[in-house]
């Protein structure tokens, strides 16, 4: 019987094997992911990040080896996927709010109950748009909010986002780490964040999940503390400042390491 | 002031031609029984228009054109979708299907008249094959190239094969499939058009044009030749506004 607090192992992943051409990128490859925490994952380029994450998420076959969500498998249950490329995720298509209202459809609720929830969704994330335009109307940052409302609307126990913010200009990234922030808080859902900007990935995170050059291992699972919800000051409080230094040594060493 | 003028500027070049032409006419460098003045073409397709031959004619060329046409999306663009979802499908027939695109589809009319007979079908045959590949060709293209993220997205969200299929593929090849249908009738067009002259019509505006010409009567040649370019024109245009009516979400 699993604990179900906060903490604890919420996805588990053992032996997971992944090649590419012959080439092992992930070969017995074993790791939790913590229960209502934000783990973000950071490595040397090529180190497959986001191929672990579609893995997990099911966006691409594994070789060998199991990953479990409470020990469920990943078909029984709900998961979100935010996309870097917010703009070729959405469905130009249908409206903002079609977008949004979309999982819910697929998990066949009824008119009613979808209308619900997108209110709901509407009202928790405080949105200054219309969301009855259509996603090219919208801003980059609006159009990648949307996105993150399209994956919780159906109250994923894990929210994926894979370099949800690289695609945006410094000033819509900050507020939309304060948003992802605000949504963390709201739900507790459990958030696996791939990034390529180490301010980031220990911005938000819980713990920094370090990795190794391919064939990929954990460097090292890095923890950062700061309480929440954290601003620009944090950037500068001596907690971070350290936690940061020491994942960039970490990186450091994993770069030089002879591949 | 500028821009005012600005917006008549396509006009400009219409005007100019229509002048060159007149004074060419006016010149006599050219025997008039060979060019005639612009306002006899014209008053030969007014003419043609009010006594209703012209119009019988436009309406059978256009008749011929639509039905062509629907025949090759019916066909083309199931085809094309099946063709576009299976890359080995695709890979084994792509040979044939683009060397038969690439073949004139005039030089198929000995075939399709020994299959169809002197008439209506065959005409209508030979168009309507023509543009379903082309048609074909780009449906199976837009399928094919539908944006692997969306159709990840929507497989995320809990969307099995037959509904990505219809809830994103589909919606991705549309702007492509438009094109195709853009292609498609334009082709229709330029073969119906020939088929009307060479193959055994009564009607049609390529029947008029090569009887006028048979007879000398240039100004309704001219009006005729007039007539299939307006017809072709529009029937571009309609289908442009049509495409940014339904897909004006393509290339965003």
């Amino acid at each position: 019987m699993t604990s179900h607090s906060p903490g604890s192992p919420h996805i588990t992943i053992r032996g997971l094997t992944k090649a590419f051409a012959g080439v092992p990128l992930y070969d017995g490859f074993n790791l939790d992911f913590a229960r209502g925490r934000i783990t973000s994952i950071f490595g040397p380029n090529g180190c497959g990040k986001s191929t672990l994450i579609n893995m997990i998420a099911g966006l691409m076959p594994m070789d060998g080896g199991q990953v479990l969500f409470d020990g469920k498998t990943l078909r029984e249950t709900v998961i979100g996927y935010v996309f870097q490329n917010y703009r070729d995720a959405l469905f130009p298509w249908k409206r903002a709010i079609d977008n949004i209202a979309y999982p819910l459809v697929r998990a066949g609720m009824d008119r009613a109950a979808i209308d619900a929830r997108v209110d709901e969704l509407v009202t928790s994330f405080d949105i200054g748009f219309d969301l009855k335009r259509y996603p090219y109307e919208l801003s980059g940052g609006q159009q990648q909010l949307v996105s993150i409302m399209r994956a919780l609307a159906p109250r994923p126990e894990v929210l994926f986002l894979d370099e949800p913010f690289s695609a945006l200009d410094y000033e819509m990234t900050l507020s939309m780490r304060d948003k992802l922030q605000e949504v963390f808080h709201a739900t507790g859902v459990t958030m696996i964040l791939v990034s390529h900007d180490l301010e980031e990935a220990v911005y938000l995170a819980d713990h920094v999940l370090m990795l190794t050059r391919r064939p990929t291992r954990i460097a090292e699972v890095i923890d950062f503390g700061a309480p929440r919800p954290r601003t620009s000051a944090t950037l500068s409080e001596p907690g971070f400042v350290r936690a940061k230094a020491h994942a960039l040594d970490v990186f450091q060493r994993e770069v030089r390491r002879a591949p | 002031m500028h821009h005012r003028l600005d917006a008549l500027l396509p006009l400009a070049g219409a005007i100019l031609f229509v002048m060159l032409w007149w004074l060419l006419a006016l010149s006599g460098v050219i025997d008039p029984v060979l060019m005639p003045a612009p306002q006899d073409a014209a008053v030969a397709l007014w003419k043609g228009f009010a006594d209703g031959t012209l119009t019988h004619d436009f309406w059978q060329t256009v008749w011929r054109t639509v039905l062509s046409f629907v025949i090759a999306t019916a066909i083309g663009v199931p085809l094309g979708i099946a063709l576009g979802s299976s890359s080995r499908v695709y890979a084994a027939v792509e040979f044939v299907i683009d060397f038969f695109r690439s073949t004139p589809a005039s030089a198929l009319f000995p075939m399709f008249l020994v299959i169809f007979g002197v008439g209506e079908k065959t005409k209508i045959a030979v168009a309507a094959f023509g543009a379903a590949l082309v048609i074909l060709f780009n449906v199976a293209y837009g399928v094919m190239n539908a944006k692997k993220t969306r159709q990840a997205a929507a497989h995320v969200m809990g969307a099995g094969r037959l509904r990505i299929m219809v809830d994103v593929t589909l919606w991705e090849s549309l702007p492509q499939t438009f094109v195709g249908m853009r292609s498609g009738i334009s082709l229709a067009l330029v073969i119906v058009i020939v088929a009307e002259m060479f193959i055994g019509s009564t009607d049609g505006l390529g029947q008029r044009v090569i009887n006028a010409q048979m007879v000398f009567d240039m100004p309704l040649m001219y009006a005729a030749i007039f007539a299939a370019g307006a017809l072709g024109y529009g029937l571009n245009l309609l289908f442009l506004v049509i495409e940014r009516r339904f897909v004006h979400w393509g290339g965003k």
